[in-house]
Protein backbone atom coordinates (compact mmCIF):
# COMPACT_ATOMS: atom_id res chain seq x y z
CA UNK A 1 0.00 0.00 0.00
CA UNK A 2 1.00 3.64 -1.07
CA UNK A 3 -0.21 6.66 0.31
CA UNK A 4 -0.54 9.79 -1.64
CA UNK A 5 1.68 12.73 -0.58
CA UNK A 6 1.34 15.04 -3.10
CA UNK A 7 0.27 16.09 -6.34
CA UNK A 8 0.54 19.11 -8.60
CA UNK A 9 0.35 20.19 -12.02
CA UNK A 10 3.39 20.72 -14.23
CA UNK A 11 1.86 21.11 -17.61
CA UNK A 12 -1.38 20.71 -19.47
CA UNK A 13 -2.59 17.69 -17.70
CA UNK A 14 0.53 16.57 -17.11
CA UNK A 15 0.68 15.70 -13.45
CA UNK A 16 3.69 15.19 -10.86
CA UNK A 17 2.40 12.16 -7.84
CA UNK A 18 4.56 11.85 -5.05
CA UNK A 19 3.76 8.60 -2.76
CA UNK A 20 5.44 7.48 0.39
CA UNK A 21 5.52 3.50 1.16
CA UNK A 22 7.86 0.74 0.67
CA UNK A 23 9.97 0.93 -2.71
CA UNK A 24 12.46 -1.89 -1.93
CA UNK A 25 11.31 -3.61 -5.18
CA UNK A 26 12.41 -0.59 -7.49
CA UNK A 27 15.44 -1.33 -8.10
CA UNK A 28 16.42 0.20 -11.19
CA UNK A 29 15.35 3.25 -13.00
CA UNK A 30 13.15 2.60 -15.62
CA UNK A 31 10.82 0.24 -13.81
CA UNK A 32 7.42 0.75 -13.89
CA UNK A 33 4.44 0.38 -10.93
CA UNK A 34 0.70 -0.43 -12.08
CA UNK A 35 -1.75 1.21 -10.15
CA UNK A 36 -5.28 0.18 -9.31
CA UNK A 37 -7.82 2.89 -10.28
CA UNK A 38 -11.00 3.11 -8.09
CA UNK A 39 -13.64 2.34 -10.86
CA UNK A 40 -11.73 0.76 -13.64
CA UNK A 41 -10.94 -3.02 -13.99
CA UNK A 42 -7.54 -3.12 -14.90
CA UNK A 43 -4.64 -1.43 -13.48
CA UNK A 44 -2.77 1.60 -14.56
CA UNK A 45 1.15 1.03 -15.64
CA UNK A 46 3.55 4.46 -14.94
CA UNK A 47 7.04 4.67 -15.20
CA UNK A 48 8.71 5.44 -11.47
CA UNK A 49 10.47 9.28 -12.35
CA UNK A 50 12.49 9.28 -9.24
CA UNK A 51 12.92 7.14 -6.16
CA UNK A 52 13.95 7.33 -2.63
CA UNK A 53 14.01 4.77 0.07
CA UNK A 54 10.51 5.34 1.50
CA UNK A 55 9.14 7.53 -1.77
CA UNK A 56 8.51 7.84 -5.01
CA UNK A 57 7.69 10.45 -7.68
CA UNK A 58 5.31 9.31 -11.00
CA UNK A 59 4.21 12.05 -13.55
CA UNK A 60 1.17 10.77 -15.89
CA UNK A 61 -0.61 12.66 -17.87
CA UNK A 62 -4.56 12.71 -18.55
CA UNK A 63 -5.47 10.94 -21.32
CA UNK A 64 -8.91 8.63 -20.45
CA UNK A 65 -10.87 8.23 -17.73
CA UNK A 66 -8.31 6.38 -15.93
CA UNK A 67 -5.86 8.74 -15.32
CA UNK A 68 -8.82 11.30 -15.19
CA UNK A 69 -9.69 9.75 -11.63
CA UNK A 70 -5.76 9.68 -10.70
CA UNK A 71 -5.37 13.05 -11.36
CA UNK A 72 -8.06 13.74 -8.88
CA UNK A 73 -6.43 11.77 -6.13
CA UNK A 74 -6.05 13.54 -2.44
CA UNK A 75 -2.99 13.59 -0.13
CA UNK A 76 -3.53 11.22 2.54
CA UNK A 77 -5.02 8.60 0.17
CA UNK A 78 -4.20 4.95 0.29
CA UNK A 79 -3.11 3.18 -3.33
CA UNK A 80 -3.19 -0.31 -4.37
CA UNK A 81 0.52 -0.20 -6.68
CA UNK A 82 2.28 -3.39 -7.95
CA UNK A 83 6.00 -1.84 -7.57
CA UNK A 84 9.19 -2.61 -9.21
CA UNK A 85 7.50 -3.98 -12.50
CA UNK A 86 9.74 -4.26 -15.29
CA UNK A 87 13.80 -4.45 -16.06
CA UNK A 88 14.78 -0.86 -16.54
CA UNK A 89 17.75 0.36 -17.79
CA UNK A 90 20.93 -0.70 -17.58
CA UNK A 91 24.01 1.82 -16.89
CA UNK A 92 26.69 1.21 -19.74
CA UNK A 93 29.76 3.57 -18.93
CA UNK A 94 30.67 5.43 -21.80
CA UNK A 95 31.74 8.91 -22.59
CA UNK A 96 29.12 10.31 -24.31
CA UNK A 97 25.64 9.49 -23.05
CA UNK A 98 22.62 10.88 -24.61
CA UNK A 99 19.23 11.09 -22.62
CA UNK A 100 16.48 11.45 -25.46
CA UNK A 101 12.56 12.02 -24.48
CA UNK A 102 9.43 12.44 -25.83
CA UNK A 103 6.25 13.76 -23.86
CA UNK A 104 5.47 11.07 -21.17
CA UNK A 105 8.65 9.25 -22.04
CA UNK A 106 10.79 12.19 -20.52
CA UNK A 107 10.13 10.60 -16.69
CA UNK A 108 12.09 7.60 -16.44
CA UNK A 109 15.25 9.13 -17.53
CA UNK A 110 15.05 11.69 -14.34
CA UNK A 111 15.95 8.38 -12.41
CA UNK A 112 17.96 7.40 -15.40
CA UNK A 113 19.76 10.58 -15.56
CA UNK A 114 20.74 10.45 -11.64
CA UNK A 115 21.93 7.15 -11.96
CA UNK A 116 24.29 8.19 -14.16
CA UNK A 117 25.88 10.75 -12.48
CA UNK A 118 25.90 8.39 -9.51
CA UNK A 119 28.40 6.59 -11.78
CA UNK A 120 30.56 9.67 -12.65
CA UNK A 121 28.84 10.16 -16.07
CA UNK A 122 27.09 13.26 -17.74
CA UNK A 123 24.55 12.61 -20.07
CA UNK A 124 23.51 15.73 -22.08
CA UNK A 125 19.47 15.51 -22.38
CA UNK A 126 17.22 16.52 -25.06
CA UNK A 127 13.44 16.56 -24.78
CA UNK A 128 10.51 16.49 -27.41
CA UNK A 129 6.94 17.94 -26.60
CA UNK A 130 4.41 19.11 -28.95
CA UNK A 131 4.50 22.54 -27.67
CA UNK A 132 5.40 25.00 -24.61
CA UNK A 133 2.25 24.41 -23.13
CA UNK A 134 3.17 20.57 -22.66
CA UNK A 135 6.80 21.09 -21.64
CA UNK A 136 8.20 19.47 -18.26
CA UNK A 137 11.27 19.11 -15.73
CA UNK A 138 13.67 20.57 -17.73
CA UNK A 139 14.38 22.89 -14.77
CA UNK A 140 15.24 19.20 -12.78
CA UNK A 141 17.19 17.87 -15.78
CA UNK A 142 19.17 21.34 -15.76
CA UNK A 143 19.53 21.45 -11.55
CA UNK A 144 21.54 18.06 -11.68
CA UNK A 145 24.39 19.84 -13.94
CA UNK A 146 23.20 18.65 -17.25
CA UNK A 147 22.54 20.53 -20.42
CA UNK A 148 18.61 20.07 -21.42
CA UNK A 149 17.77 20.79 -25.22
CA UNK A 150 14.17 21.48 -26.04
CA UNK A 151 12.46 20.53 -29.44
CA UNK A 152 8.31 21.17 -29.87
CA UNK A 153 6.46 20.33 -32.86
CA UNK A 154 5.05 23.77 -33.47
CA UNK A 155 8.21 25.49 -32.49
CA UNK A 156 6.92 27.39 -29.35
CA UNK A 157 10.08 26.61 -27.29
CA UNK A 158 13.59 25.41 -28.60
CA UNK A 159 14.24 23.93 -32.08
CA UNK A 160 11.12 23.56 -34.35
CA UNK A 161 10.65 19.98 -34.83
CA UNK A 162 11.40 16.56 -33.51
CA UNK A 163 14.20 15.32 -31.20
CA UNK A 164 16.18 14.46 -33.89
CA UNK A 165 16.34 18.05 -35.49
CA UNK A 166 17.31 19.24 -31.79
CA UNK A 167 20.31 17.13 -32.19
CA UNK A 168 21.04 18.13 -35.62
CA UNK A 169 20.52 21.90 -34.75
CA UNK A 170 22.46 21.66 -31.94
CA UNK A 171 25.31 18.85 -33.20
CA UNK A 172 24.59 16.99 -29.76
CA UNK A 173 27.42 14.45 -30.26
CA UNK A 174 26.94 10.96 -28.61
CA UNK A 175 28.49 6.93 -28.35
CA UNK A 176 25.38 5.78 -26.42
CA UNK A 177 21.67 6.64 -26.09
CA UNK A 178 19.03 5.91 -23.59
CA UNK A 179 15.31 6.63 -25.00
CA UNK A 180 11.71 6.60 -24.01
CA UNK A 181 8.45 8.16 -25.54
CA UNK A 182 6.34 7.30 -28.93
CA UNK A 183 7.36 4.86 -31.23
CA UNK A 184 8.18 7.00 -34.33
CA UNK A 185 10.60 8.89 -31.98
CA UNK A 186 12.57 5.82 -30.99
CA UNK A 187 12.25 4.56 -34.80
CA UNK A 188 13.97 7.25 -35.69
CA UNK A 189 16.46 8.02 -33.34
CA UNK A 190 16.97 3.94 -34.26
CA UNK A 191 17.92 5.15 -37.73
CA UNK A 192 19.63 8.33 -37.14
CA UNK A 193 21.56 7.69 -34.71
CA UNK A 194 24.72 5.55 -35.17
CA UNK A 195 25.69 4.27 -31.74
CA UNK A 196 23.83 1.86 -29.94
CA UNK A 197 21.46 2.51 -27.17
CA UNK A 198 18.36 1.27 -24.95
CA UNK A 199 14.99 2.38 -25.40
CA UNK A 200 11.64 1.68 -23.44
CA UNK A 201 8.60 0.61 -25.50
CA UNK A 202 5.02 1.34 -24.56
CA UNK A 203 2.40 -0.93 -25.34
CA UNK A 204 -1.38 -1.77 -23.93
CA UNK A 205 -0.90 -4.34 -20.96
CA UNK A 206 -3.45 -6.29 -18.90
CA UNK A 207 -1.40 -7.96 -15.62
CA UNK A 208 1.88 -5.72 -15.90
CA UNK A 209 3.76 -8.57 -15.10
CA UNK A 210 4.29 -11.22 -17.61
CA UNK A 211 1.26 -13.59 -16.92
CA UNK A 212 -1.56 -12.44 -20.07
CA UNK A 213 0.67 -12.19 -22.80
CA UNK A 214 -1.17 -8.84 -23.74
CA UNK A 215 1.66 -7.09 -24.19
CA UNK A 216 4.54 -9.13 -26.70
CA UNK A 217 6.62 -8.00 -29.16
CA UNK A 218 8.90 -9.65 -31.84
CA UNK A 219 12.73 -9.38 -31.20
CA UNK A 220 15.80 -10.43 -32.41
CA UNK A 221 15.83 -12.43 -29.28
CA UNK A 222 12.48 -14.11 -29.96
CA UNK A 223 8.72 -13.27 -28.37
CA UNK A 224 9.49 -10.76 -25.62
CA UNK A 225 7.04 -9.22 -23.14
CA UNK A 226 7.52 -5.32 -23.03
CA UNK A 227 6.25 -5.52 -19.31
CA UNK A 228 8.22 -8.36 -17.83
CA UNK A 229 11.16 -8.87 -20.72
CA UNK A 230 11.14 -5.32 -20.93
CA UNK A 231 10.00 -2.40 -21.35
CA UNK A 232 13.62 -1.40 -21.88
CA UNK A 233 15.26 -3.29 -24.98
CA UNK A 234 18.79 -2.95 -26.55
CA UNK A 235 18.61 -1.12 -29.99
CA UNK A 236 20.20 -4.25 -31.69
CA UNK A 237 17.35 -6.57 -30.88
CA UNK A 238 14.69 -4.35 -31.54
CA UNK A 239 13.34 -5.67 -34.88
CA UNK A 240 11.10 -2.22 -35.87
CA UNK A 241 8.83 -4.01 -38.44
CA UNK B 1 -17.32 -26.52 12.45
CA UNK B 2 -15.06 -28.36 10.50
CA UNK B 3 -14.89 -27.78 6.69
CA UNK B 4 -14.08 -29.83 3.88
CA UNK B 5 -12.86 -28.00 0.39
CA UNK B 6 -11.78 -31.45 -1.01
CA UNK B 7 -13.34 -31.79 -4.08
CA UNK B 8 -13.19 -35.15 -6.97
CA UNK B 9 -12.78 -34.27 -10.95
CA UNK B 10 -13.36 -37.66 -12.47
CA UNK B 11 -11.19 -39.85 -9.79
CA UNK B 12 -8.64 -36.90 -9.73
CA UNK B 13 -8.64 -35.28 -6.07
CA UNK B 14 -7.34 -31.64 -5.79
CA UNK B 15 -7.45 -30.18 -2.08
CA UNK B 16 -9.58 -27.10 -2.63
CA UNK B 17 -11.73 -26.55 -5.88
CA UNK B 18 -9.17 -23.79 -6.47
CA UNK B 19 -7.13 -23.78 -10.33
CA UNK B 20 -5.90 -20.61 -12.31
CA UNK B 21 -7.45 -20.44 -15.26
CA UNK B 22 -5.40 -20.87 -18.75
CA UNK B 23 -4.05 -18.07 -20.19
CA UNK B 24 -3.90 -15.57 -16.85
CA UNK B 25 -1.22 -17.27 -14.99
CA UNK B 26 1.10 -18.34 -18.12
CA UNK B 27 3.19 -21.47 -16.44
CA UNK B 28 3.53 -20.47 -13.08
CA UNK B 29 6.48 -18.76 -13.23
CA UNK B 30 5.27 -15.31 -12.61
CA UNK B 31 3.39 -16.37 -9.38
CA UNK B 32 6.05 -19.00 -8.11
CA UNK B 33 7.55 -16.24 -5.94
CA UNK B 34 4.77 -14.41 -4.75
CA UNK B 35 2.98 -17.69 -3.28
CA UNK B 36 3.69 -21.26 -2.50
CA UNK B 37 1.65 -22.41 -5.45
CA UNK B 38 1.03 -25.76 -3.58
CA UNK B 39 -1.67 -24.51 -1.91
CA UNK B 40 -3.64 -24.45 -5.43
CA UNK B 41 -6.29 -27.35 -5.98
CA UNK B 42 -4.31 -27.53 -9.68
CA UNK B 43 -3.30 -24.99 -12.43
CA UNK B 44 -4.65 -25.02 -16.16
CA UNK B 45 -1.49 -24.20 -17.66
CA UNK B 46 -1.67 -21.78 -20.87
CA UNK B 47 -3.20 -23.27 -24.05
CA UNK B 48 -1.04 -24.90 -26.01
CA UNK B 49 -0.96 -25.77 -29.69
CA UNK B 50 1.11 -27.94 -31.98
CA UNK B 51 3.47 -25.67 -33.11
CA UNK B 52 4.66 -22.29 -31.61
CA UNK B 53 2.64 -19.30 -31.91
CA UNK B 54 3.56 -15.67 -31.36
CA UNK B 55 -0.51 -14.72 -31.48
CA UNK B 56 -2.58 -12.00 -33.14
CA UNK B 57 -0.61 -8.53 -33.17
CA UNK B 58 -0.98 -5.59 -30.55
CA UNK B 59 -2.78 -3.72 -29.07
CA UNK B 60 -4.33 -7.17 -27.74
CA UNK B 61 -6.15 -6.04 -24.41
CA UNK B 62 -9.01 -3.79 -24.07
CA UNK B 63 -10.49 -2.27 -20.74
CA UNK B 64 -14.35 -2.64 -20.60
CA UNK B 65 -16.76 -2.08 -17.32
CA UNK B 66 -15.90 -4.77 -14.94
CA UNK B 67 -13.94 -6.63 -17.08
CA UNK B 68 -11.41 -6.47 -20.08
CA UNK B 69 -10.98 -7.81 -23.93
CA UNK B 70 -7.84 -9.81 -24.77
CA UNK B 71 -7.22 -11.05 -28.37
CA UNK B 72 -4.17 -12.49 -27.58
CA UNK B 73 -4.70 -15.38 -29.86
CA UNK B 74 -2.64 -18.33 -28.26
CA UNK B 75 0.67 -16.99 -28.10
CA UNK B 76 2.85 -20.15 -26.45
CA UNK B 77 5.75 -22.09 -27.21
CA UNK B 78 3.88 -25.07 -29.17
CA UNK B 79 3.62 -28.69 -27.60
CA UNK B 80 7.26 -30.04 -27.68
CA UNK B 81 9.07 -27.09 -25.69
CA UNK B 82 5.63 -27.25 -23.19
CA UNK B 83 6.99 -30.67 -22.54
CA UNK B 84 10.11 -30.43 -22.48
CA UNK B 85 10.94 -27.20 -21.12
CA UNK B 86 7.97 -25.92 -19.54
CA UNK B 87 6.48 -28.65 -17.46
CA UNK B 88 9.96 -29.97 -16.07
CA UNK B 89 10.25 -26.16 -14.34
CA UNK B 90 6.73 -25.67 -13.51
CA UNK B 91 7.08 -29.34 -11.77
CA UNK B 92 10.22 -27.77 -9.40
CA UNK B 93 7.87 -25.83 -7.34
CA UNK B 94 4.13 -27.12 -7.88
CA UNK B 95 3.67 -31.42 -7.19
CA UNK B 96 0.49 -31.77 -7.59
CA UNK B 97 -1.64 -32.94 -11.05
CA UNK B 98 -1.71 -30.29 -13.91
CA UNK B 99 -4.73 -29.65 -16.18
CA UNK B 100 -2.98 -29.21 -19.82
CA UNK B 101 -4.91 -26.85 -21.97
CA UNK B 102 -4.90 -27.84 -25.58
CA UNK B 103 -6.01 -26.00 -28.88
CA UNK B 104 -5.75 -26.74 -32.02
CA UNK B 105 -6.65 -25.69 -35.90
CA UNK B 106 -7.80 -29.39 -37.06
CA UNK B 107 -8.55 -32.34 -35.87
CA UNK B 108 -5.26 -34.20 -36.63
CA UNK B 109 -3.91 -30.86 -34.38
CA UNK B 110 -5.76 -31.91 -31.30
CA UNK B 111 -5.16 -35.48 -31.66
CA UNK B 112 -1.61 -34.96 -31.98
CA UNK B 113 -1.05 -32.39 -29.03
CA UNK B 114 -3.25 -34.52 -26.73
CA UNK B 115 -1.83 -37.81 -27.11
CA UNK B 116 1.27 -36.53 -26.71
CA UNK B 117 0.35 -34.20 -23.57
CA UNK B 118 -1.33 -37.86 -21.92
CA UNK B 119 2.05 -39.17 -21.41
CA UNK B 120 3.37 -36.44 -19.58
CA UNK B 121 2.86 -38.25 -15.67
CA UNK B 122 1.85 -34.80 -14.31
CA UNK B 123 -0.84 -34.64 -16.15
CA UNK B 124 -4.50 -35.34 -14.54
CA UNK B 125 -6.65 -33.73 -16.68
CA UNK B 126 -6.80 -32.52 -20.64
CA UNK B 127 -8.97 -29.38 -21.00
CA UNK B 128 -9.09 -29.16 -24.94
CA UNK B 129 -10.20 -25.85 -25.81
CA UNK B 130 -12.65 -25.74 -28.79
CA UNK B 131 -13.92 -22.07 -27.90
CA UNK B 132 -10.89 -19.56 -28.25
CA UNK B 133 -12.55 -16.63 -30.33
CA UNK B 134 -9.39 -15.07 -31.47
CA UNK B 135 -8.17 -17.18 -34.16
CA UNK B 136 -9.74 -17.36 -37.45
CA UNK B 137 -9.47 -21.23 -37.70
CA UNK B 138 -9.97 -23.79 -35.62
CA UNK B 139 -9.99 -22.52 -31.83
CA UNK B 140 -13.87 -21.29 -31.42
CA UNK B 141 -15.30 -22.87 -34.58
CA UNK B 142 -15.15 -26.49 -33.51
CA UNK B 143 -17.00 -25.26 -30.11
CA UNK B 144 -20.14 -23.69 -31.92
CA UNK B 145 -21.60 -26.74 -33.65
CA UNK B 146 -22.45 -30.40 -31.39
CA UNK B 147 -21.29 -32.30 -35.06
CA UNK B 148 -18.23 -30.78 -34.63
CA UNK B 149 -17.38 -30.59 -30.84
CA UNK B 150 -18.34 -34.25 -30.82
CA UNK B 151 -15.71 -34.60 -33.47
CA UNK B 152 -13.08 -33.55 -31.37
CA UNK B 153 -14.08 -35.01 -28.55
CA UNK B 154 -13.92 -38.67 -29.80
CA UNK B 155 -10.65 -38.06 -31.94
CA UNK B 156 -8.83 -36.95 -28.71
CA UNK B 157 -10.70 -39.39 -26.60
CA UNK B 158 -9.27 -42.24 -28.88
CA UNK B 159 -5.54 -41.00 -28.09
CA UNK B 160 -5.74 -40.61 -24.58
CA UNK B 161 -5.90 -42.35 -21.11
CA UNK B 162 -6.33 -39.15 -19.06
CA UNK B 163 -9.89 -37.75 -18.23
CA UNK B 164 -10.85 -35.16 -20.89
CA UNK B 165 -12.87 -32.37 -20.21
CA UNK B 166 -14.35 -30.16 -23.36
CA UNK B 167 -13.61 -25.97 -22.55
CA UNK B 168 -17.39 -24.87 -24.06
CA UNK B 169 -17.76 -21.22 -26.10
CA UNK B 170 -20.40 -19.01 -24.26
CA UNK B 171 -20.86 -17.78 -28.20
CA UNK B 172 -23.84 -20.04 -28.79
CA UNK B 173 -27.61 -20.88 -29.32
CA UNK B 174 -27.47 -23.87 -26.99
CA UNK B 175 -24.66 -24.63 -24.89
CA UNK B 176 -26.70 -27.68 -23.04
CA UNK B 177 -26.79 -29.23 -26.86
CA UNK B 178 -23.29 -28.93 -27.28
CA UNK B 179 -22.19 -30.65 -24.12
CA UNK B 180 -24.95 -33.32 -24.67
CA UNK B 181 -23.10 -33.74 -28.06
CA UNK B 182 -19.58 -33.63 -26.38
CA UNK B 183 -21.06 -36.31 -23.39
CA UNK B 184 -22.02 -39.04 -26.09
CA UNK B 185 -18.68 -38.98 -27.64
CA UNK B 186 -16.78 -39.91 -24.34
CA UNK B 187 -16.20 -36.19 -22.86
CA UNK B 188 -15.05 -36.93 -19.04
CA UNK B 189 -15.89 -33.42 -17.81
CA UNK B 190 -16.54 -29.56 -19.28
CA UNK B 191 -14.92 -26.09 -18.80
CA UNK B 192 -17.00 -23.23 -18.59
CA UNK B 193 -16.99 -20.65 -19.78
CA UNK B 194 -14.31 -19.49 -22.51
CA UNK B 195 -14.32 -15.72 -23.13
CA UNK B 196 -17.62 -13.76 -24.61
CA UNK B 197 -16.92 -12.35 -28.51
CA UNK B 198 -17.00 -8.70 -28.09
CA UNK B 199 -15.25 -4.91 -29.46
CA UNK B 200 -14.39 -1.50 -28.26
CA UNK B 201 -13.65 1.15 -30.59
CA UNK B 202 -11.30 3.76 -29.26
CA UNK B 203 -13.36 7.43 -30.52
CA UNK B 204 -10.64 9.87 -30.74
CA UNK B 205 -9.04 7.22 -32.98
CA UNK B 206 -12.20 6.50 -34.72
CA UNK B 207 -10.55 2.66 -34.80
CA UNK B 208 -11.04 -0.30 -32.91
CA UNK B 209 -8.89 -0.57 -29.98
CA UNK B 210 -7.63 -4.21 -30.78
CA UNK B 211 -5.59 -4.83 -33.25
CA UNK B 212 -7.68 -7.69 -34.49
CA UNK B 213 -10.99 -5.85 -34.23
CA UNK B 214 -12.80 -8.24 -31.52
CA UNK B 215 -11.74 -9.92 -28.63
CA UNK B 216 -13.27 -12.19 -25.27
CA UNK B 217 -15.04 -10.87 -22.69
CA UNK B 218 -13.70 -11.86 -19.27
CA UNK B 219 -14.02 -10.52 -15.57
CA UNK B 220 -17.22 -9.97 -13.35
CA UNK B 221 -19.03 -8.77 -16.26
CA UNK B 222 -19.29 -12.19 -17.43
CA UNK B 223 -19.90 -13.72 -13.84
CA UNK B 224 -24.18 -14.32 -14.29
CA UNK B 225 -23.71 -15.62 -17.76
CA UNK B 226 -21.31 -17.92 -16.78
CA UNK B 227 -23.49 -18.98 -13.75
CA UNK B 228 -26.29 -19.39 -16.05
CA UNK B 229 -24.72 -21.35 -18.61
CA UNK B 230 -23.13 -24.03 -15.94
CA UNK B 231 -26.35 -24.08 -14.68
CA UNK B 232 -27.94 -25.27 -18.11
CA UNK B 233 -25.18 -27.87 -18.53
CA UNK B 234 -24.93 -29.47 -14.83
CA UNK B 235 -28.64 -30.26 -16.00
CA UNK B 236 -27.84 -31.57 -19.35
CA UNK B 237 -25.05 -33.53 -18.45
CA UNK B 238 -23.72 -36.19 -15.31
CA UNK B 239 -19.70 -35.47 -15.91
CA UNK B 240 -18.25 -32.89 -13.75
CA UNK B 241 -18.13 -29.63 -14.81
CA UNK B 242 -15.13 -26.36 -13.70
CA UNK B 243 -17.05 -23.06 -13.60
CA UNK B 244 -15.14 -19.93 -14.42
CA UNK B 245 -16.09 -16.68 -15.46
CA UNK B 246 -15.57 -13.77 -13.95
CA UNK B 247 -15.18 -15.81 -10.34
CA UNK B 248 -13.33 -12.87 -7.94
CA UNK B 249 -14.11 -13.66 -4.65
CA UNK B 250 -15.04 -17.08 -1.98
CA UNK B 251 -18.33 -16.19 -2.52
CA UNK B 252 -18.00 -16.13 -6.00
CA UNK B 253 -16.94 -19.72 -5.58
CA UNK B 254 -19.74 -20.98 -3.83
CA UNK B 255 -22.36 -19.51 -5.79
CA UNK B 256 -20.62 -21.11 -8.60
CA UNK B 257 -20.72 -24.77 -6.68
CA UNK B 258 -24.31 -23.91 -5.91
CA UNK B 259 -24.83 -23.92 -9.88
CA UNK B 260 -23.82 -26.82 -10.38
CA UNK B 261 -19.50 -26.86 -10.87
CA UNK B 262 -17.47 -29.32 -9.02
CA UNK B 263 -14.56 -27.18 -9.07
CA UNK B 264 -13.66 -23.43 -10.34
CA UNK B 265 -11.22 -21.06 -12.41
CA UNK B 266 -9.68 -17.79 -11.36
CA UNK B 267 -8.96 -15.99 -14.13
CA UNK B 268 -8.74 -12.28 -15.13
CA UNK B 269 -8.72 -11.88 -11.19
CA UNK B 270 -4.92 -13.17 -11.31
CA UNK B 271 -4.20 -9.92 -13.74
CA UNK B 272 -5.58 -7.27 -11.27
CA UNK B 273 -4.83 -9.16 -8.16
CA UNK B 274 -1.33 -11.77 -8.87
CA UNK B 275 -2.39 -12.98 -5.05
CA UNK B 276 -6.35 -13.48 -5.88
CA UNK B 277 -6.28 -17.06 -6.12
CA UNK B 278 -4.74 -17.51 -2.10
CA UNK B 279 -6.60 -14.88 -0.92
CA UNK B 280 -10.15 -16.81 -2.23
CA UNK B 281 -8.34 -20.11 -0.60
CA UNK B 282 -7.57 -18.43 2.84
CA UNK B 283 -11.19 -17.00 2.79
CA UNK B 284 -13.46 -19.75 1.48
CA UNK B 285 -13.18 -21.70 5.08
CA UNK B 286 -14.47 -18.52 6.69
CA UNK B 287 -17.21 -18.25 4.08
CA UNK B 288 -18.21 -22.02 4.61
CA UNK B 289 -18.46 -21.83 8.21
CA UNK B 290 -20.25 -18.25 7.78
CA UNK B 291 -22.79 -20.41 5.87
CA UNK B 292 -23.21 -23.21 7.26
CA UNK B 293 -21.32 -25.57 4.60
CA UNK B 294 -19.10 -28.60 5.45
CA UNK B 295 -18.22 -29.82 2.39
CA UNK B 296 -17.71 -28.23 -0.51
CA UNK B 297 -18.13 -31.25 -2.64
CA UNK B 298 -22.04 -31.65 -1.16
CA UNK B 299 -22.86 -28.22 -2.90
CA UNK B 300 -25.04 -28.57 -5.83
CA UNK B 301 -28.26 -26.94 -7.01
CA UNK B 302 -31.39 -28.28 -5.64
CA UNK B 303 -33.44 -25.90 -7.70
Amino acid sequence: MFEAENIRAIADKVYELKLTGDTTEIVRPGQFVNIRVIGKYLRRPISVCDWDSESLILIFKVFGEGTEILSRIKKGEKMDILSGLGNGFTVIETDKPLLVGGGVGVPPLYGLAKKLIENGLKPNVVLGFASAKDVFYKDEFESLGLKAYVATVDGTMGTKGFVTDAIKENNIECDYFYACGPNPMLKALCSELECSGQLSLEERMGCGFGACMGCSINTAKGIKRVCHDGPVFFKEDLLWK
Amino acid sequence: MEVNMKVNLSGVELDNPIIPASGTFGFGEEFKDLYDLNILGSISFKGTTREPRFGNPTPRIAECPSGLLNSVGLQNPGIDAVINEEIPKLSKYFHKPLIANISGFSIEDYAFACEKIDKVEQVGIIEVNISCPNVKHGGMSFGTSPESAAEVTKAVKEVTTKPVYIKLSPNVTDIAAIARACEAAGADGFSLINTLLGMRIDIKKRKPVLANVVGGLSGPAVFPVALRMVYQVYKAVSVPIIGMGGISSASDVIEMMMAGASAVQIGSANLVDPFICKKIIEELPIKMQELGISSLSELKPDF
